[in-house]
């Protein structure tokens, strides 16, 4: 309950002894988390822990193993823990990745010991550990109206679209606002009010679909100074994605449609 | 949605609040292809700066502008036009890499190979240049 920060980077928290038996085949690894308690710390710091890890195992699942059996206090989301609610987005090993999608086999070092690191996403502020207030990131997305708009009487049936026309838009509907794109922009990082690669991406799931009216509004309002054209294709966003969308084309789209006008 | 007065207290509470630092962010090769582009492009607007205060000297006095064009003329200052090239070429030739990906449907999906073409091209003018003029620069200085 009390347990004691330290500061110091050297300090290995090694397995409780009521832990349960490291099962056969199990690596121990180390895991290095960034860690922070608003009501005790200062600032960010480090602190390793060695845990079990199995080839087959997520990096969700070590942190579930630090929480469960090493410090209750560890802090962080997850939900489905399969990786479709976009809970877990947090930076290892030094790139933003969902934990219940990366497994542990890709990350055991070639030779000697492996160790993990775990850090809260960058560009948004750090409440506990590696929870981070994800309010800025929701402003931005609902900013940009994530949400049907037509004119007129609805129709009496559904809204019909060929094939083609939902296919224009498909690739931006697998969002899963886990902030992994947004937060692995260098411009997010420096610029607090850019509107960052997830809005952009749901911003294109609308211009682009045909059954919508409000394509001029929201091309008008990425037009703004913090809108696309900070985008400045670092593709950082598209090796972040856990859907595969290519986000830095859809931003591109988005920017090609507003020089021409054209969809 | 919050009112305005507790966004405001909610924005105080967020500044108050660390943001995580740690390492390197280990980005897509695009963004290290940026980080060089803006320090190539840094460079280059350092030496348009100089190259238009040395050209301005020419109004102060002629003998003033010959003074400091002589010690470009140092086998030294190979190196920095060496630098220079290597700068100019890859922000020229990364430049027209950037266009691509944002004026061409398909430059985001070949930036990549794009950035393997630029480096290579690089490499194609800067290793026989580089050996042209450091070559220069040796028997210059070192006597031939």
């Amino acid at each position: 309950m009390t347990a004691t920060l330290s500061d110091n980077d050297n300090a290995v928290t090694d397995l409780p002894s009521d832990a349960p038996p490291v099962p056969e085949g199990a690596t121990m690894v180390t895991v290095k988390i960034e860690r922070f308690n608003p009501e005790v710390d200062e600032d960010l710091h480090w602190e390793s822990y060695r845990v079990p890890a199995m080839p087959t195992d997520r990096v969700l699942n070590m942190l579930h193993y630090i929480k469960w059996y090493i410090d209750g206090t560890l802090t962080f989301r997850r939900s489905c823990a399969h990786g479709v609610c976009g809970s877990d987005a947090m930076r290892i090993n030094g790139v933003n990745r969902l934990a219940c999608k990366v497994l542990m086999k890709d990350m055991f070092a070639k030779s000697g010991e492996t160790t993990l690191t775990v850090e809260p996403i960058k560009g948004l502020s750090v409440e506990k550990d590696l929870l981070v207030d994800m309010e800025p990131f929701f402003e931005a997305y609902k900013a940009i109206k994530p949400y049907l708009v037509t004119t007129g009487n609805d129709p009496s049936r559904e809204r019909t679209q060929s094939v083609a026309e939902r296919e224009r838009f498909d690739d931006t509907t697998k969002c899963i606002l886990c902030a992994a794109c947004t937060t692995s922009c260098p411009v997010y990082w420096s610029e607090g009010s850019y509107f960052g690669p997830a809005a952009i991406v749901n911003a294109h799931r609308f211009i682009f679909d045909s059954r919508d009216e409000a394509a001029e509004e929201r091309l008008d309002i990425l037009n703004d100074i913090d809108g696309v054209w900070r985008c400045r294709t670092t593709f950082n966003c598209t090796d972040a994605c856990p859907q595969g969308i290519q986000v830095t084309k859809a931003i591109q789209e988005v920017k090609r449609a507003l020089m021409f006008r054209r969809r | 949605m919050a009112s305005t007065t507790a966004t405001a207290a909610e924005a105080s509470r967020r500044e108050s609040l660390p943001r995580a630092r740690g390492k390197l962010y280990r980005g897509d090769l695009g963004m290290w292809s940026w980080v060089a582009h803006r320090i190539t492009g840094v460079l280059t607007f350092f030496f348009l700066f100089v190259h238009v205060l040395d050209t301005a000297l020419v109004r102060v006095s002629p003998n003033a502008y010959d003074t400091v064009i002589n010690t470009y003329k140092h086998p030294l200052m190979i190196l920095f036009e060496l630098g220079l090239l290597a700068a100019v070429l890859f922000h020229a030739f990364n430049g027209i890499r950037v266009m691509l990906v944002d004026f061409w449907s398909e430059g985001p999906r070949f930036q990549r190979p794009m950035l393997w073409t630029v480096i290579v091209l690089w490499l194609v003018l800067m290793i026989p240049a580089a050996i042209s003029m450091l070559t220069r620069a040796a028997t210059e200085l070192f006597g031939g």
